[in-house]
């Protein structure tokens, strides 16, 4: 599945204020690829997804995606590049219905593939097609999920960025969600860049993988390499049911 | 180790005995409160000293008649509430509706005779009774008429519910040749319907409708966008203040004047937004707080321009479009061009179609907007700034055009109210009047454009129907002014609705995108305040 580079992350530091989040971080998505980075609390998976959409910047290094240096675009400049992204806690809009909330995701076109795409992502998640008329903040956690995922589908991009999709979510529906991506990636060839704490499920459905340990890429690999790996198993695996 | 059980029956007490317990905290609260507002009065004496006047009598009425209501209320009222939720066992209905069990026929016939005989008797009864109880006689009046609209609004409810726009905006439209066919009979004169109607049309209309097209321009800020605007008032100074300058020193139509007007405010609400681009919440709300504050000082201090605190006056009339004025002087005066008897609530009725019309703009604009790309945008902005930029919305933009489409009516509504008053000073800007806009936006349910209007219709109505309430006088005293405690009216109404409909009158909301069907979204499971 050895497509073209799409995302390059080079060296990349982010600070809060001034503390050191991410300490010259290097990732690489090719075309077609799922891609996995996992690691524990506080590792700064989170804070590499939100610097790659510009908030918080990266103070040095370099990100690029699709040969296009975006390291100082403004966050929505870089969205229009078609970035998509469900962000950690799914940040779906809770009063607009979930109609609405898909509407949102189309802006980038201004809805020119709206009705077509909205069919698609309720063949996806057929859960949301019942859901149709209500309240975002109403649906349940793992159809907000699927709402935030089709949201960011909604947008045709050609990177997914996922940020624990998994989060607080019943291993059935978490299932669903994975499956969800694995089909998205198969059928539609979408690149998928996903930041998990569920490492064992992450690395089962990734192509490759990252290990990040406070602010560092440690480790990386494809996903069976490091499913395999006895650190990643100390650390991330064992002690779970799998 | 033995575990006593306490019976809990021997601490249950019945309702009576909790309200009189109830009644009792009540009634000591009360007193607590209200001993030095009410108990003692200071004043002046005729030789400028301060006096202490005291009022126990007063304070004792008050105490008591708080402690009785929350008697009722606990020992009466809230048992049945409670039973008016439980089904019959027998027939497995909920009991009669208090709606149905107080708006029935016989009392509908009673009210209409009642409302008949003192409409057609009003002055010989009161030439009969003399003139104090005749204040009464015209109060039950009030009250027939009141109940009488309040039984067809009750028993055509569902067809209200479902036409309620169309018909709102047919009965507003229809207004004030109502109001004026009514007076008319009443006077037996067109003359006479025409005067009396000045109060109805311009008190009452015309009024309404500003705080309408205000709070529905606010809205677009506030209730939309989710921006918490405390200066909107200062946009309504700018419009009234832009055409009052350049109607007074350039001799401008008003016709044109009132989109430069809506421009200037909307330029100055970019202004103000570009500083507060970053800041939301309280932060937002001082910063534009003090920007209305900062208008009104300009205006009372740059005394070349505006002429300070004594204002602008002789602020030129509206013209009906060039074609005809409403100033009896000119030759073109709408009185001689359609030869007609002269009377000046001409003025007043075409102004309130001009209002009405600025209003149904707002709205309709308002309307159309939440259904484009920048009206979502607003909508999605108030709930996530963060996702909004991840989907790719400029949010910079997307706040700038919420601020000037605001302002913009602000603006509008400003230099109508120039035009109406035909004078202007920095008095007309203070901070409460952004207060009860804000309030109406937030009583009607944030982003409802119904039940804004209807907010409005309640608050600036109820303060307006308080100078009506003559009778209180006979109660209270000659030096009982009801419309002093307008104030009163406001904070009640707040905490009245914010209590019982914590999201505002109408808090359920349009969805902008269906499928087959438009189904309105219940506001239940929402944040309180989050329509």
């Amino acid at each position: 599945m050895a497509g073209t580079t799409l995302l390059d992350i080079k060296g990349v530091e982010t600070y809060y204020g001034n503390i050191r989040a991410l300490n010259g971080v290097d990732v690489t998505v090719k075309e077609g690829e799922i891609v996995a980075l996992i690691g524990a609390n506080g590792a700064g998976k989170s804070t590499l997804m939100m610097t790659i959409f510009g908030a918080p910047r990266a103070r040095t290094g370099t990100i690029t995606f699709a040969g296009t240096d975006i390291t100082q675009l403004p966050t929505h400049e870089i969205a229009r590049m078609r970035i998509a992204q469900s962000p950690e806690g799914r940040r779906i809009f809770p009063r607009m219905t979930v109609m609405e909330n898909l509407q949102m995701g189309a802006s980038l076109d201004n809805l020119k593939h709206y009705d077509e795409d909205v069919e698609k992502v309720f063949t996806l998640f057929p859960r949301l097609k019942e859901r149709i008329a209500q309240r975002g903040g109403t649906l349940s956690g793992g159809e907000q999920q699927m709402l935030s995922i089709g949201r960011a589908l909604m947008a045709r991009p050609k990177l997914l960025l996922l940020d624990e999709p998994s989060l607080g979510l019943a291993p059935l529906i978490v299932k669903q969600i994975f499956d969800a991506i694995r089909e998205l990636n198969r059928t539609q060839g979408l690149t998928v860049f996903l930041v998990e704490q569920n490492a064992f499920g992450a690395l089962k459905l990734a192509t490759r993988g990252y290990v990040m340990v406070n602010g560092n890429v440690t480790m990386s690999g494809t996903g069976k390499e490091l499913l395999a790996n006895p650190e990643v198993r100390a650390a991330y695996l064992e002690g779970g049911h799998h | 180790m033995a575990v006593t059980v306490s019976r809990e029956s021997d601490s249950v007490a019945t309702p009576t005995q909790r309200a009189l317990k109830e009644a009792f905290y009540a009634g000591a609260i009360a007193l607590g409160l209200f001993v030095l507002f009410i108990g003692l009065k200071t004043g002046q004496n005729m030789s400028n000293e301060l006096v202490l006047t005291q009022r126990w009598g007063l304070l004792a009425a008050v105490v008591i008649a708080t402690a009785v209501g929350r008697f009722l209320y606990v020992a009466y009222g809230q048992p049945f509430m409670a039973n008016q939720k439980i089904a019959n066992v027998a027939t497995g209905l909920l009991p009669a509706s208090v709606g149905s069990r107080f708006f029935t026929l016989p009392a509908f016939i009673v009210a209409v005779v009642a409302a008949v005989l003192l409409f057609l008797f009003n002055s010989s009864l009161a030439g009969w009774v003399g003139a104090e109880p005749a204040g009464y006689l015209q109060f039950l009046r009030a009250l027939a008429v009141i109940y009488l609209l309040a039984c067809v609004i009750y028993y055509f409810r569902a067809f209200i519910h479902a036409n309620f726009t169309k018909l709102g905006i047919t009965a507003l439209v229809l207004y004030p040749i109502l109001v004026v066919a009514v007076l008319s009979l009443n006077a037996w004169s067109i003359a006479g319907g025409l005067q009396g109607s000045l109060k109805w049309v311009d008190n009452f209309g015309i009024q309404i409708l500003i705080y309408v097209m205000l709070a529905w321009g606010l809205n677009i800020v506030v209730g939309l966008a989710g921006l918490l605007d405390l200066g909107y008032v200062a946009f309504y100074a700018l419009g009234a203040y832009a055409y009052a300058l350049l109607a007074t020193q350039y001799g401008l139509s008003f016709w044109i004047l009132l989109p430069a007007a809506g421009c200037m405010a909307a330029l100055w609400g970019v202004l103000l937004g570009f500083p507060v681009l970053r800041l939301r919440g309280d932060y937002l709300a001082i910063v534009t707080l003090a920007f209305g504050e900062i208008i009104r000082l300009v205006l009372i201090n740059w005394r070349e321009v505006t002429n300070g605190s004594a204002g602008i006056s002789g602020i030129p009339k509206v013209s009906f479009f060039g074609l005809m004025t409403f100033n009896v002087s000119d030759p073109n005066y709408i009185a001689k061009v359609l030869h007609i008897a002269t009377s000046s609530a001409y003025y007043k009725i075409f102004l309130y179609y001009l209002i009405l019309g600025l209003c149904l703009l707002t709205a309709f604009v308002t309307i159309r907007l939440r259904r484009l790309p920048v009206g979502r945008a607003w909508e999605a902005l108030r709930e996530d700034e963060i996702a909004c930029r991840s989907l790719g919305i400029n949010t910079t933009t997307t706040k700038l055009t919420a601020f000037a489409t605001g302002a913009m009516f602000g603006g509008f509504a400003g230099s109508f109210f120039a035009a109406r008053q035909g004078f202007v000073s920095p008095e007309s800007f203070v901070f409460l009047e952004s207060a009860i806009i804000l309030a109406i936006v937030v009583l009607g349910g944030m982003g409802s454009l119904v039940g804004i209007a209807v907010a409005a219709m309640v608050m600036i109505g109820g303060t307006e129907a308080l100078r009506e309430l003559d009778f209180l006088k006979q109660i209270f005293g000659p030096d009982f002014t009801p419309e002093l405690y307008r104030m009163l009216l406001f904070g009640m109404a707040m905490v009245i609705v914010m209590l019982w409909k914590p999201r505002g009158f109408v808090g359920s909301r349009e969805p902008t995108a269906f499928l087959k069907e438009r189904r309105a979204v219940s506001s239940s499971f929402t944040k309180e305040g989050h329509g």
